[in-house]
């Protein structure tokens, strides 16, 4: 994984909420074996016409927001679905951080062990920062993870909070496996005490 | 202290509790299949790890496997090589694999209670939010990612942070031919597709009591639809009962210690939830979901909802979307919908009651013109239950499809699938944009609400025939 830096993004909207993670990433791609090339496929039945030509009033479709990196969206982000091809999609694509006030639990864990910083904000910070990318598009934030900081251009910036063990991971790129097997002598104890307590389950 | 279900089984299964640090928690049983496996394979072998527990391992291949002519090759040639990773991966790993062709195939969150894979007070993991399905033992069960799922296989822990706790009370009884599916689509239509989000949920009250096995992992596959990770019913009698005697249960001796830790778990008097919600059982109709969120659901005996009689703006906004989406008018009797397709099957409704009350409704009907109704059991076991039961001659006497498990059309991987503006009544769990197929249009109902719009070719209050 890649530590998360510092950055001044341009920053994407997406005045949608529920969205959910077969909008993201639909079922025919989930049949590859690789995590990566999924960015091409991200939300692409809105993003695409049958045709398979770019769909013009698809929001991620305004030239203004190509490259972005930061993603601004409503409420209950990520819902359905557990799969991890949503986020894979999403920081393929280009995105590495997301706003919005909400998220489903099982998209927010996949979006930290892939990279992606998932910012909550409350629903007054959400619509400032709507209005200002509304009124601006193609604006760009500055998304500070060190300082737990977010500034915009015309003011709307604010701190936010982060469980500090996910916040020390995406700024080391550190594996989670690697720091669990720091503890394997105690896994190694606790299945000892698993067999004396729970016979039955390895019997 | 008094404590709650999940709390009980948390604590017992704490590995590591550093302060900094999600707590790390041991995982008792790991459930895979075909789709979210292969990249945390991919991990262990680029990082030289091994799988910790093969034995807490049951795989079987659902989500991308064909329902009919399963004889031939896939021609998928992607969802192929899917298949054959899969494979290949569980020989290199020394998995328990119930393959395609396999007697106890089926569909992952069917076919583990099947064998008895699941006990109460388990932690149980796959990557597959509806894993949830599994609380119906009083099993701490939930959907992970691909990096939990290799998380999973090279230490057996996974790191997590505490939920907080939502008891949903449903008392009374239910009306004629409303059943668990109707209890779930009814408290996700009350507390919202985020409603459960950070809690686990533990069913309770005299109408759950009263489902069955099969209806109490109908009741916790739907938990993940109202945001919650994990549902969890109390185990009882049925809970022993439907144990007792399959492969992985255990016996003897064993089955004397299990019993007696089984009955520690339930919840203590006064234990507190952060979070309480009550429904009437007898208030509840037969649901059909109108829109594009499971929460978008209403009774029978109801219309389609017209945007303005929503307060909320954001409901207003998803209501207008997903009329537009699902090409419905406000006001429409629900009765006076038409459906294309109708699908029996899935983790939440591909188990024998649900064929049973499904074949009780459609015995003697014929499926209306111009539409086509799928019956996919959820595993060769339920599938071969049914036959002996006759109800395979039911479904295709009145004109059905009988087919192979598999997850078939609840997420249309495998090619069943609804073309555009399709529409279909469906058993399944996610009515999103596009879950059914690109443009396709679902309405989730109940087994018996789907085998009576097949006939009739629109919804029917069930309590009327």
């Amino acid at each position: 994984m890649e530590p998360y830096k510092k950055h001044e993004s341009i920053a994407a909207l997406m005045d949608r909420s529920n969205v959910d993670t077969d909008q993201i990433i639909p079922k025919q791609f989930l049949k590859r074996v690789e995590r990566s090339g999924f960015g091409v496929h991200l939300f692409h039945d809105w993003r695409f016409n049958d045709d398979g030509s770019d769909n013009a009033e698809f929001e991620l479709n305004k030239p203004a927001f190509k490259g972005a990196k930061i993603l601004v969206a409503g409420d209950n982000f990520g819902c359905g679905s557990s799969r991890e091809h949503a986020p894979w999609a999403i920081a393929d694509y280009g995105f590495n951080t997301i706003i919005s006030t909400s998220y489903a639990d099982i998209f927010y864990n996949n979006c930290f062990k892939n990279g992606i910083l998932a910012i909550k904000v409350n629903k007054e910070q959400l619509d400032k920062l709507m209005a200002e990318i509304s009124s601006n598009e193609g604006v760009r934030f500055v998304v500070d993870l060190e300082n737990q900081q977010v500034i915009t251009p015309a003011g709307n910036g604010f701190t936010f909070d982060i469980d500090p063990f996910r916040k020390s991971n995406l700024l080391s790129g550190l594996d989670d496996i690697g720091l669990t097997l720091k503890h394997v002598d105690k896994i190694t104890e606790y299945e000892k005490h698993h067999k004396e307590t729970y016979p039955w389950l390895w019997a | 202290m008094k404590k709650t279900m999940y709390e009980k089984i948390l604590d017992s299964h704490l590995v590591v509790d550093e302060a900094g640090q999600a707590p790390l928690i041991y995982v008792d049983r790991h459930l895979m299949h075909e789709v979210t496996s292969p990249q945390a394979f991919e991990g262990l072998r680029l990082s030289g790890r091994k799988v910790r527990n093969p034995h807490s391992i049951l795989a079987t291949m659902d989500h991308c496997v064909p329902t009919k002519n399963r004889d031939l090759p896939i021609a998928d040639p992607i969802a192929r090589k899917q298949i054959e990773t899969m494979a290949e991966n569980c020989r290199e790993n020394g998995l328990n694999l119930y393959d395609m062709k396999n007697p106890n195939n089926g569909v992952i969150h069917v076919v583990v209670p099947e064998h008895g894979f699941v006990h109460p007070g388990m932690v149980v993991v796959c990557g597959d939010s509806h894993t949830a399905t599994h609380g119906a033992f009083g099993a701490l069960a939930f959907g992970i990612g691909t990096s939990e799922v290799e998380h999973v296989m090279a230490t057996q822990t996974l790191p997590q942070k505490k939920s907080k706790t939502m008891q949903v009370i449903v008392n009374g009884e239910l009306s004629k031919y409303a059943s668990a599916k109707d209890i779930a689509l009814a408290i996700t239509g009350k507390i919202g597709t985020a409603g459960g989000t950070g809690y686990v949920i533990e069913y309770t009250g005299s109408a759950i009591k009263a489902l069955s096995m099969e209806g109490r992992m109908t009741l916790c596959n739907m938990a993940i639809e109202a945001g919650a990770r994990a549902g969890l019913v109390a185990p009882d009698e049925k809970t022993y009962e439907y144990l007792k005697g399959r492969e992985f249960a255990p016996y003897g001796q064993h089955w004397d210690q299990a019993l007696a830790y089984w009955k520690t778990l339930p919840s203590d008097e006064g234990a507190v939830f952060d979070a309480t919600v009550t429904l009437d059982a007898a208030d509840i109709a037969p649901q059909v979901s109108w829109g594009t969120s499971p929460e978008q659901v209403v009774g029978v005996d109801g219309v389609v909802p017209a945007p303005e009689s929503f307060d909320d703006e954001i409901k207003r906004k998803a209501c207008e979307g997903a009329l537009a989406y699902m090409g419905l008018t406000p006001n429409t009797k629900i009765t006076d919908i038409p459906v294309d397709l109708v699908f029996i099957g899935s983790c939440t409704n591909g188990r024998i009651e649900d064929f049973r009350i499904a074949a009780q409704i459609a015995k003697g009907t014929k499926v209306a013109k111009g539409v086509t109704a799928i019956a996919v059991p959820g595993s060769y076991h339920v599938k071969q239950q049914a036959e002996e039961e006759g109800l395979d001659k039911i479904f295709i006497d009145a004109g059905w499809e009988w087919r192979d498990p598999g997850c078939s059309m609840c997420l249309a991987m495998n090619g069943d699938e609804l073309t555009k503006g399709q529409r279909s009544a469906s058993t399944s769990n996610r009515n999103f944009e596009g879950r059914q197929g690109k443009g396709g249009r679902t309405h989730l109902v109940s087994p018996a609400m789907a085998a009576a719009a097949a006939a009739a070719g629109h919804f029917v209050d069930i309590r009327n025939l």
